[in-house]
């Protein structure tokens, strides 16, 4: 008996000791999707900003000989012209008071560098508007942009805010009459990048992003899918297979900044490839993601049950038919998801493409894959870096456009594999 | 000729070749009387001459692509040597000059003398790549002549065809040795130039980094220290971290998501462990370095400790939480491995679940646990982009995770990512820590993965 209730007072503090195993279970799990949520959500508030861009309108005149243009100028013409003084004149106009070189200084920089290339542009498009006045919403400066989303606090005293007083009047005097309007940041999604917040856009980075990533494929699936079906189906059991084997395994679990070292040392420096070139870095990723698309292959085309192979080869195929016609097309769902993750993870890789050189500043777009561009997530590190306020968002942006990427890409996998996984 | 367009075209020769081949072998058959069986179906025939055409020839392309530049330089060099431009420094600065010459007005600006050059450039260039246009397509038709003349109905082509994709399956199955090689090599050929400045033991074990050297010798710091103890310790200390969150939550959590967990739960907290596994460590980093830092120097200061604001507990705690789902996914691997009997058992005997999981299962999971852990730790160590943004760049000797650290991995970075010359020691000196990255990581795996498999036969 004295057993007994030794273990029935035993048991209350045992059953208690499960409680608190299991709710620390269900708290490491709890921790886990709370830090994903924290991250989301602070990423998505950091970056909406960044979708909405500020705009101010001004009645610009352009006049015909100040210009010294018509409306049979030549391109090369107008593109000589002097546009910026156009628009400081339509900000003198509005603001008649501003006398002194300082703030005048000020006041022009109330539109942002980029305004009088809007202007060119609009009258390349429609050289009729030479001679006219017209309203024109130019971008804001990021300073104004920051102010109109409240970035930058207006209540704060003016020796700790970043925009003074008299430039802040400026702003809500303009605010007051209706003349600054928010409006979608197309322009986020159409240019390339800038050392100006404003004009700084992630076009550039998404098409050296894709150019990476139709190397990356083109070189690793094939030769994944190679290797994977030599492994399987073909190799005999030897000192090399087990060698290939080793090295496989031990390249998934290298860490990917040494990829980026192998593609300088070798590549580049050896190779006399181009530097900050897709198709360098679509090089090293294709090395770096090829022992993931070829483990994924290897146990899509083991999950094929050996009678498809045996009835193809009692029908009197060769081994080689046998693969190709029968076991290759049966494993293609599992290759291919397996290859979209392996394309996600590269999507996202960072590391390696430092290494060769993909950080340097590019404006342009780059047209094909040997132009020197940069990354989705190069441009989110890049931005990361900039002190400017403005970039802040824009970084959050950037993430947000890589993640829906990446996003999409895992949601193309899993529907594939649901579609096709088939049950043998 | 372009490289491409070469291509294009030989890939539509070879297309010919298909059908000149299957052609002739086709016609072959019919002429012949219908005693004997045909073996081989005529597109193997035609599959060959492909192959005939294109191999051979693609080979030879990579080889001339490779020395091409090389010869067109050594030709124009040659050519310099009229103009007395003997200094090897200033040659490679005047190619660039003239290369970069691709349009009109640049050419014009040129002087008259680089002029001259420039022309005498081009003149090289072009009949440099004509002569390997004509080298590659003849080879390419002779290889197809040859193979034309060699087939007749009784080649055994099939065979051949698949001994030749075959052999190219094992060459796509061993680029993993060459990566392999060439990753060993790149690093280990600059690291030992690297040691023919910097004496091996004052790196291993000297305490002071600082790479950077002055342009003049009389200034202050105008010799470098390569002293990399301190990044050494740096990444143990934010890899420490690290294991230390992502260890236990990742148990946990697997634990949890294996043991307890209803269907509903695991349905949906497994997608999201994995969403955590694939966000791009740069968004971490970003996390970490503007919204995780802060916050902890917040929180320290307001409890009155200083804390750096690139301090490594943020790096540490981030690079954890990235790792939770890695841990969690091979924990869960390793306790399913252990045979139900034994849990079954143990709870026959009136065990509560914990007592199983804690007395029972862990155990007999244990080494695949500490296989599991090394490799995370091998991750923690090789991991760049957090610390890159997140931990400090000063090399400082200290293991108190609230000041800044760096690591391995952010002064491979950052002496990587300027514009210096190649054969500086310190950019030498990147090829070194990447070496020592290298080999941890490697010796981590090896092990990591032995451990592994050795448990897991012990249940097989």
């Amino acid at each position: 008996m004295n057993n007994t209730n030794a273990i029935k007072r035993s048991l209350k503090k045992r059953h208690l000791k499960e409680r608190i195993f299991k709710s620390t279970g269900f708290f490491s799990i709890a921790v886990a999707i709370l830090f994903l949520a924290v991250l989301l959500t602070d990423i998505v508030n950091k970056a909406w900003p960044a979708f909405w861009q500020t705009k101010i309108e001004l009645t610009v005149q352009l006049d015909a000989e100040k210009l010294d243009l018509d409306a049979y100028s030549s391109k090369p013409a107008i593109m000589a012209a002097d546009f910026r003084w156009v628009i400081r004149e339509a900000l003198m106009n509005r603001f008649p008071d501003v006398k002194s070189r300082q703030d005048k200084r000020t006041l022009y920089a109330l539109t942002s560098m980029g305004a009088e290339f809007q202007l060119r542009d609009m009258v390349i498009d429609n050289p009729n508007l030479i001679g006219q006045t017209i309203k024109v919403q130019f971008m804001a400066d990021d300073d104004v942009d920051a102010i109109v989303k409240g970035s930058i606090d207006r209540t704060l005293p003016e020796s700790d805010r970043r925009v003074k007083n008299k430039k802040l009047a400026w702003i809500e005097s303009l605010e007051s009459n209706g003349q600054i309007t928010t409006g979608f940041n197309g322009s986020f999604f159409a240019s390339g990048d800038s050392r100006e917040p404003e004009m700084a856009g992630i076009k550039g980075a998404i098409i050296g992003s894709l150019y990476t990533l139709l190397v990356t494929l083109s070189l690793s699936f094939p030769v994944a899918v190679a290797a994977a079906i030599y492994l399987e189906e073909f190799a005999p059991k030897n000192k090399l297979i087990d060698f290939i084997e080793i090295n496989i395994n031990n390249l998934a679990a290298v860490p990917s900044i040494v990829f980026g070292l192998l593609g300088l040392a070798v590549f580049i420096n050896f190779f006399n490839l181009p530097r900050s070139a897709p198709v360098v870095g679509g090089i090293v990723l294709s090395l770096m993601t090829l022992p993931t698309i070829i483990i994924a292959s290897r146990s899509a085309i083991k999950a094929v049950p050996p009678s498809l192979r045996e009835a193809a080869l009692g029908l009197g195929a060769s081994k080689m038919q046998s693969v190709f016609h029968h076991v290759l097309p049966a494993a293609l769902p599992g290759i291919l998801t397996g290859t979209i993750i392996g394309m996600a993870q590269a999507l996202g890789e960072t590391a390696p493409l430092l290494m060769i050189g993909m950080v340097a500043f590019i404006a342009d777009i780059p047209q094909s894959v040997v132009d020197p561009s940069t990354v989705l997530p190069i441009q989110v590190f890049l931005w990361a870096d900039s002190p400017e306020r403005g970039f802040l968002e824009k970084t959050s942006a950037a993430i947000m456009v890589l993640l829906c990427f990446l996003i999409a890409m895992n949601a193309i996998a899993i529907y594939l594999r649901k579609k096709f996984e088939k049950k043998w | 000729m372009k490289i491409s367009a070469l291509i294009i075209l030989l890939l539509v020769f070879a297309a010919f070749s298909y059908f000149m081949a299957k052609q002739k072998i086709t016609t072959a058959y019919r002429q012949r009387q219908q005693k004997t069986k045909i073996l081989t179906l005529p597109k193997y025939f035609g599959y060959v001459a492909a192959l005939c055409s294109l191999l051979p020839a693609l080979i030879v392309m990579l080889l001339l692509q490779l020395i091409e530049e090389p010869y067109i330089n050594s030709e124009i060099s040659n050519y310099l040597t009229h103009y007395e431009h003997s200094s090897d420094n200033d040659l490679g600065l005047y190619l660039n000059e003239i290369k970069s010459a691709d349009t009109a007005d640049k050419v014009a600006a040129l002087s008259a003398e680089k002029q001259q050059v420039y022309h005498r450039y081009h003149e090289i260039e072009t009949t440099t790549k004509r002569t390997h246009t004509t080298i590659v397509l003849s080879i390419a038709v002779l290889f197809v002549i040859w193979g034309m003349r060699k087939i007749n109905t009784d080649t055994p082509a099939r065979k051949v065809f698949e001994k030749i994709i075959e052999g190219l399956l094992l060459l796509a199955a061993s680029i993993a040795i060459m990566t392999t090689v060439g990753i060993v090599f790149s690093v280990l050929f600059e690291s030992t130039r690297f040691f023919g400045e910097v004496p091996v033991l004052s790196f291993m074990l000297g305490t002071e980094w600082s790479p950077q050297t002055a342009i003049r010798a009389d200034q202050v710091g105008s010799s470098a220290a390569f002293g990399a103890v301190p990044l050494f310790i740096g990444t143990m200390l934010i890899s420490f971290i690290a294991l230390l969150v992502s260890v236990p939550l990742g148990l946990m959590s697997a634990i949890y998501l294996s043991e307890y967990a209803s269907h509903s739960v695991r349905s949906v907290a497994k997608p999201i462990l994995e969403i955590l596994a694939g966000i791009p460590t740069v968004v971490y980093g970003f996390f970490a370095a503007l919204t995780v830092a802060p916050w902890i120097r917040g929180l320290g200061e307001s409890i009155g400790l200083s804390v750096a604001s690139e301090s490594a507990l943020a790096a540490g705690l981030v690079m954890g939480i990235m790792i939770i789902p890695f841990v969690s996914s091979l924990s869960d691997d390793v306790l399913s491995a252990v045979p139900q009997s034994l849990k079954e058992g143990s709870l026959g005997l009136g065990a509560t679940h914990s007592e199983t999981i804690i007395k029972v299962l862990i155990p007999a999971a244990l080494p695949g646990i500490v296989g599991g852990v090394l490799l995370a730790a091998s991750r923690a160590i090789g991991e760049t982009m957090i610390v890159v943004m997140a931990a400090g760049l000063a090399a400082n000797l200290t293991v108190n995770p609230l000041e800044a650290v760096t690591t391995v991995t952010v002064q491979i970075v950052t002496l990587l990512t300027g514009d210096q010359e190649f054969d500086s020691a310190k950019t030498l000196a990147a090829f070194a820590l990447g070496l020592m990255l290298f080999v941890t990581t490697l010796v981590l795996n090896v092990i990591a993965l032995h451990v592994v498999r050795k448990y897991r036969e012990q249940y097989e």
